[in-house]
């Protein structure tokens, strides 16, 4: 046992290494004095002070936001839907072609994606700017949110539902009392999800957004073509920063709330 | 063939065996009874090799087996689950061992269809073990440790799975496979009346240590604690204070206001003595009227009959309070019962029928 | 009744319009010319004309060019290439890092899991970003060789095959692991022990039992690595060089860059025929798997 964890120990830890390492380098070097982003010249915040005063980035990030709040938020909603339908809805017209169109945009290279939905918002004469970004995320994106809340609404017991309605709600209350907060955990991680892909999204991005709507990744990408810079390591800092106090902050929460409902199931099973 | 010596092993604080000795004889169907945590599985992983003692030594054959890892032993085990391997068919499952044996293709060929012969399997050989019954993968996984002819078997809760039809039935079929191979097995079991089926003799453990290892109607008969008493079937305990009153024969004083008991014991107890006094059930015989020429009676009410088809167990009420346990075969039909719930009644039984145990 | 029609329908248009339709227009202008106008493909759809004489105008001929010219088709075998070594070292990488995970203390399980998962919620850009200043000639990777003195001269390594293939591995990391993580996970120890105790070495028991138990998870983090690398654009674009060929990049670069919608069309096309084996496999498998477990 000894031998094997020892082999454990190290795969664990060279593995980790390769994912973390590039990550710290870059945020190191987000606090270089120097232009050069690869030699250390002393400590400094200046590419900060320069990223705040950078109005294009500023306005790409707030458009960026604004898209990925209303695409997830929309995609949460038909994600939900979808979902509900799809473990719920029994048998309807089509229903093989609803989930094959419910999977596909998952396993659909981006490129693709971003062209058919350019050329359609082309064809119908669509201007191109926040309005067809938020199209082309929420139709992708709520594939996502449906098939993680379709997990969790598949080993929902589905007698919860009939017992609120043998005690008297209609179908929507039964479905707003009971079958939401249950599902809730899974309908808010469809949600973030939603928003980091849209959030994270360059290649369709690029293709439906027009000269008026420029987001964060593609004003990103076109700086990093030119090469490495320190203003984009100090975004990127940012960013990575962000998501960091997100995630672990998430999953404090549930693993108090883990603990603490193990702490009331002790409690119940002494009395 | 195998011995233990002084072996203890912890689990950082937990003492899973406390300072243990026992032999185990060669083709002999060896039981390990108690509880859950008693110790009692981590013996068999010890015999095994997946546990190493933290002290003491285990002879296999008069040879210490502490270095040889698990897959050079000459032992095998039956896993609980049975560890059916889930990608390969039960033929290929059969023949694992064989194959690591390096034997010849038809030798393998041989000794897997002799084993699916013995187990009644040839049907199944092509099927995965997801396509066949509980009690068919229990045969499966008995094969498979037994082709490699193991000088012993190991058995972890074999029959656990099974429903209890089943598992009496492949009790037998057990003890017919331990004696056609003549293989030495060692049984793990909570279940005592498993461990009675089909072991030649049956180790009771408790809290890591073996508190009584005999054949199992010496177990039964003659348990050599209250613990054993009363892991082993039903029984009653009756608490008193012996006084010698001849050879081998003492005179129990115990309720206030009952008579004193008369009971026959080869171990000596000393005058005043705390004991117990272990009687089972169907050792007390119920009547209506006071029986004559008997060595112990006593009165008193039934308080509940639990009728269990073969026999019944009668709960009689004392005056004093106390409650004895009397069971009866129906030998008649239930119409004609002799006696219902609160009925007065007389028990009855004789100096040897209990066993007189020192606190 | 309403309300149900009212679920069904309201998702079901949206991808109908948004997914599917887009889809027919793609096919639909793959098979048209391209034309000095705008929208730059002919032809146009008109009423007056009738459908038959629109249709008559259809050809296969940008697929025909698409054969000729072997720009296309290296592109094709090149992706195909680099997909499947790529998604061979993720696992060679990944396989490792799963049973370690697996193989972990209990109470290590979770954090290690989020260790995984974290890089994922973070930027895809920033990820791939992060190894063109360690990559470079004057990267942090060549100055660390040249200080331990195993290289004297810089290494070329950005802007070739082998960075694209350091960064797939890099961004595509979890999605090998975690299934393989599940996989092993859910594998019950008594296997390895009655392997073991049938005679088996510990490296024996890992290739018999462990490697085949874990075969569904292999299979299904290849095909998640493997699916979506095959239409890659960012890696190739930002970490490999001219001579990285990928159909990812070329699509883009056809229609962004030549303005031929026509036949970046035909490469969307093709790209997906060749995507559907992939997926199908990948399906059946999460499918038997499925069927395994009940």
């Amino acid at each position: 046992m000894t031998r094997m964890s020892w082999f454990n120990a190290v795969s664990l830890t060279l593995g980790f290494a390769f994912l973390y390492i590039p990550m710290v380098i870059l945020v190191i070097f987000s606090f270089n004095e120097s232009k050069l982003v690869t030699v250390w010249a002393g400590f400094s915040t200046k590419w900060y002070g320069e990223l705040l005063q950078n109005e294009a980035f500023l306005n790409a990030a707030w458009v960026t936001v604004k898209v990925a709040v209303m695409s997830s938020t929309i995609a949460t909603v038909l994600g939900t839907m979808a979902a509900y339908v799809l473990v719920r809805g029994g048998r309807f017209m089509g229903r093989t072609l609803f989930s094959g169109m419910i999977y596909a945009p998952l396993v659909m290279p981006e490129v693709i994606t971003g062209l058919s939905l350019l050329l359609l918002f082309i064809g119908i004469g669509l201007d191109r700017g926040v309005m067809t970004i938020v199209l082309a995320h929420t139709t992708f994106s709520m594939c996502y949110v449906s098939v993680v809340v379709s997990s969790r609404l598949v080993t929902f017991d589905k007698s919860l539902e009939e017992a609120a309605l043998d005690l008297g709600c209609s179908p929507s209350e039964a479905f707003r009392l009971v079958t939401l907060p249950i599902i809730a955990p899974a309908v808010i991680s469809g949600w973030l999800l939603a928003f980091t892909l849209s959030l994270d999204d360059l290649v369709i991005a690029s293709f439906t957004s027009g000269p008026s709507a420029t987001t964060l990744p593609i004003k990103i990408f076109s700086a990093v073509r030119l090469g490495v810079s320190p203003e984009i390591n100090a975004l990127s800092t940012l960013m990575i920063a962000i998501v960091t106090v997100g995630v672990i902050t998430a999953s404090l929460v549930t693993k108090r709330q883990m603990v603490r409902q193990k702490r009331d199931e002790q409690a119940a099973a002494r009395t | 063939m195998i011995q233990f010596q002084n072996v203890t092993k912890r689990f950082g604080e937990f003492t899973a065996i406390d300072d243990l000795t026992i032999d185990i004889y060669e083709k002999e169907f060896f039981a390990l009874l108690g509880p859950s945590g008693c110790g009692k599985t981590t013996m068999m992983r010890m015999l095994a090799g997946f546990e190493t003692p933290t002290e003491g030594k285990i002879f296999l054959a008069g040879q210490d087996i502490a270095p040889v890892p698990p897959n050079k032993r000459a032992t095998n085990m039956m896993f609980q689950s049975y560890a059916l391997f889930p990608h390969l068919s039960i033929w290929e499952n059969i023949a694992f061992g064989l194959k690591r044996e390096k034997m010849p293709k038809h030798d393998i060929s041989d000794r897997v269809d002799e084993m699916l012969r013995l187990t009644r399997l040839e049907k199944f050989a092509s099927r995965k073990p997801h396509q066949i019954s509980g009690g068919q993968r229990q045969r499966v996984a008995l094969a498979r440790s037994l082709a490699k002819h193991p000088k012993l078997l190991l058995l972890d809760e074999p029959l656990g799975a099974l429903d209890k039809k089943l598992r009496q039935d492949t009790q037998f079929e057990l003890m017919d496979i331990q004696e056609k191979t003549g293989t030495t097995f060692v049984i793990v079991t909570h279940d005592q009346e498993e461990a009675m089926t089909v072991a030649s003799r049956v180790a009771v453990m408790d809290h890591g240590k073996i508190i009584q290892v005999a054949t199992p109607d010496r177990i039964y008969e003659t348990p050599n604690s209250v613990y054993v008493a009363d892991f082993i079937g039903e029984v009653n305990i009756i608490d008193g204070v012996v006084t010698p009153n001849g050879e081998e024969s003492y005179s129990l004083t115990w309720k206030e206001g009952q008579a004193p008991l008369n009971v026959q014991s080869p171990a000596p107890f000393s005058d005043g003595q705390k004991c117990h006094l272990a009687i089972r059930p169907e050792k007390v015989t119920i009547n209506s009227e006071k029986p004559e020429g008997v060595d112990n009676a006593v009165q008193g009410k039934i308080l509940d009959i639990a009728y269990l088809g073969n026999i019944s167990t009668y709960h009689v009420e004392l005056p004093s309070g106390a409650v004895i346990k009397a069971q009866s075969a129906n030998t008649r039909r239930i119409s004609r019962r002799a006696f219902t719930w609160e009925d007065t009644v007389w028990l009855s039984w004789t100096a040897t029928a209990g066993v007189l145990l020192a606190e | 009744m309403m309300r149900r029609f009212f679920l069904i329908s309201v998702p079901y248009l949206w991808l109908l319009a948004l997914f599917l339709v887009p889809f027919v227009i793609v096919l639909k202008i793959s098979l048209s010319d391209v034309a000095l106008a705008r929208p730059p493909y002919m032809p146009q759809f008109d009423w007056a004309t009738g459908i038959g004489a629109f249709l008559s105008e259809l050809d296969f001929e940008n697929f025909t060019w698409l054969t000729e010219d072997d720009l296309y088709w290296k592109a094709y075998l090149s992706s195909l290439k680099i997909a499947l070594i790529s998604t061979f070292f993720t696992l060679l990488v990944g396989y490792p890092m799963a049973y370690g995970m697996a193989r972990a203390p209990q109470e290590w399980r979770p954090t290690l899991m989020m260790l995984v998962i974290l890089p994922f919620w973070t930027s895809f850009l920033i990820r791939v970003y992060a190894w063109m200043g360690i990559l470079s000639n004057e990267g942090f990777l060549n100055q660390f060789l040249l200080w331990t003195g195993v290289i004297s001269e810089p290494l070329t390594i950005l802007n070739t095959n082998s960075a694209v293939y350091i960064g797939i591995v890099y961004t595509y990391l979890p999605f090998m692991i975690l299934p393989i993580y599940s996989a092993l996970e859910r594998l019950d120890g008594s296997l390895i022990e009655a392997a073991e105790d049938l005679g088996c070495s510990r490296l024996t028991a890992f290739w018999l039992v462990t490697i085949p138990l874990s075969r569904p998870g292999i299979i299904a983090g290849s095909f998640l690595v493997f699916i979506p690398v095959l239409g890659e654009f960012v890696i190739p674009s930002l970490l490999g060089g001219s001579s990285t060929l990928m159909i990812g990049k070329v699509l883009w670069e056809e229609f962004f860059s030549n303005r031929d919608w026509p036949v970046a069309s035909a490469v969307a096309v093709v790209l997906l025929l060749i995507l559907v084996i992939p997926i199908v496999l990948f399906q059946r498998n999460q499918q038997k798997q499925q069927e395994a477990e009940q």
